[in-house]
């Protein structure tokens, strides 16, 4: 189905997404990171297209890079003086944290490799936004329901918890 | 055709660099920005799945219900981060322990 040269593209995205995560994780420049972390969800939207899922790939980059990057962005610049030019942040307990999450790791390596999955080629899926809907507004229609009402009732909540209080 | 277990892999490592993120991160933004990574390796699980076994288009669904959670999470923390910052004038998550008994 796909080429060799889908494949090789496939892995040179994915270690771009390892690479950038990586420094999201350690990188000491805040605004970098967040710039490093729009990188990876646009490799990660190319996962999704590598899977046929093309709806959740335009959700990944309108949702996760138009929305949630844009409130990250945010979120460091105002809550660091700007005049400092070089926002950093630092690391604590590197050598515990990186024990526990290369143990993490290991756990996970070890179970993907030892568990016979029983994935097979499904073929083709084509166009993904159809049987979505279907499901969203079939099966799933109380979820999604809630996850209406969730956004609503976050929403609110953000906006009265940032709400300056007149007089307190 | 890409092997399953090679996009298990990818989210397995995005999953652990996420972990250490926030284990080690004590900046509230840098622990977030970790926490976004830990959502995204679990939807590349969900959509891997939903692709190679038969019939399961639902895996897709859960993923676009975790992305609406994230996306809910992004705005409720970084209000809180806000009042946070109003508060200490700084975003050290060791530093709010406003609440220890």
């Amino acid at each position: 189905m796909e080429s060799m040269a889908a494949q090789a593209i496939f892995y040179v995205v994915a270690a771009l997404v390892l690479a950038s995560a990586l420094y999201v994780v350690l990188g000491s420049n805040l605004v970098h990171a967040a710039f490093a972390l729009v990188a990876a969800f646009f490799g990660v939207a190319v996962f999704y297209v590598y899977l046929g899922a093309d709806f959740l790939a335009g959700a990944q980059v309108l949702i996760y890079v138009g929305g949630i990057l844009t409130l990250l962005l945010f979120g460091v610049m105002l809550t660091n003086r700007i005049y400092d030019l070089k926002i950093r942040t630092g690391k604590v307990q590197v050598l515990p944290g990186a024990l526990a999450s290369g143990l993490v790791f290991a756990l996970l390596i070890w179970i993907i490799g030892a568990v016979d999955w029983g994935a097979m080629d499904t073929g083709d899926p084509g166009p993904s936004s159809e049987p979505l809907g279907r499901l969203l507004v079939g099966d799933y229609v109380l979820a999604f329901e809630i996850a209406s009402v969730l956004l609503l009732i976050a929403l609110m909540g953000a906006a009265m918890l940032v709400r300056r209080r007149s007089g307190s | 055709m890409i092997p399953l277990e090679h996009y298990l892999y990818i989210a397995a490592a995005l999953f652990a660099l996420g972990v250490f993120g926030v284990l080690t991160r004590r900046n509230a933004v840098s622990v977030l920005m970790s926490i976004e990574l830990i959502f995204n390796s679990a939807n590349i699980n969900l959509v891997a799945f939903s692709r190679y076994v038969e019939g399961a288009v639902g895996g897709q669904v859960f993923a676009l219900l975790v992305i609406v959670v994230a996306a809910c999470e992004a705005a409720v923390a970084l209000a809180i981060v806000m009042s946070l910052y109003r508060l200490l004038k700084e975003v050290n998550i060791d530093r709010a322990s406003e609440l220890r008994g």
